[in-house]
């Protein structure tokens, strides 16, 4: 590849300190939604990586409003996409299906608002709030047994 | 608080729980990769507006040499009249 600075300098160091600052919690979100053992999240790792790196293509975007917002919304999307392949695990939320882990993390876990998730989701609020509710309750019995 | 509340906030502590280990270098690696990335694009972008050029470039010169819009002269002459 050309040794071209596509970015203004200063730009990478932005960047590294939004990393240090947000990564932690974000591979948190990222290993919830997988529901894979803590010691060795391979693809909770994976799914942050990329999440990280589409932000920073876009970063000269993404910096002026929220960054976190930003790859937590990748990362989402990413997860939704290839949902279907983190099925099963042994974390918190194995027993719940791609979707269900979505809206808990993103209403439970993050706060996001119901109208905000819905949107970022694309489903209706009353079916984020009926997952949600449904999701809440499956945790609940599983932590009770 | 309501029961629901209760309940959201019991699992969200049980969400809180310890978090994993971030891997050394996250922020190098994921910036060379986003480097990749929009270099990709950027070049995609680029290879589509030189098409776009090349392409209305190539509809001028075709425009210019066989003017669509005017007329071809008549094969037919008029018919002879008042001879």
């Amino acid at each position: 590849m050309w040794p071209v600075d596509v970015h203004r300098p200063g730009t990478y160091a932005e960047f590294e300190a939004y990393v240090a600052g947000a990564a932690g919690r974000l591979l948190h979100v990222a290993v919830l939604l997988t529901a894979e053992p803590l010691e060795e999240p391979a693809a909770a790792r994976r799914l942050l990586a990329g999440a990280l790196a589409r932000t920073y293509a876009q970063w000269r975007r993404v910096r002026r409003d929220d960054p976190y917002d930003h790859t937590r919304r990748e990362l989402c999307a990413a997860f939704a996409r290839t949902g279907r392949r983190h099925h099963g695990g042994r974390g918190l939320l194995a027993p719940l299906g791609p979707l269900e882990r979505l809206v808990l993390v993103l209403r439970v876990y993050e706060g996001v608002a119901e109208e905000v998730t819905a949107a970022q989701l694309g489903l209706p609020a009353e079916r984020v709030r009926a997952l949600c509710a449904r999701g809440v309750a499956a945790v609940r019995s599983r932590e009770a047994a | 608080m309501s029961a629901h509340d209760r309940k959201e906030d019991q699992v969200r502590r049980l969400l809180e729980g310890p978090r994993p280990v971030v891997p050394v270098g996250l922020a190098a690696s994921a910036a060379a990769r986003g480097d990749r990335l929009l270099r990709r694009r950027r070049a995609l972008r680029r290879a589509g507006w030189t098409l776009l050029a090349a392409a209305a470039v190539a509809f001028a010169v075709w425009a210019s040499v066989t003017r669509p819009w005017e007329v071809p002269p008549s094969g037919v002459s008029p018919p002879l009249q008042g001879w």
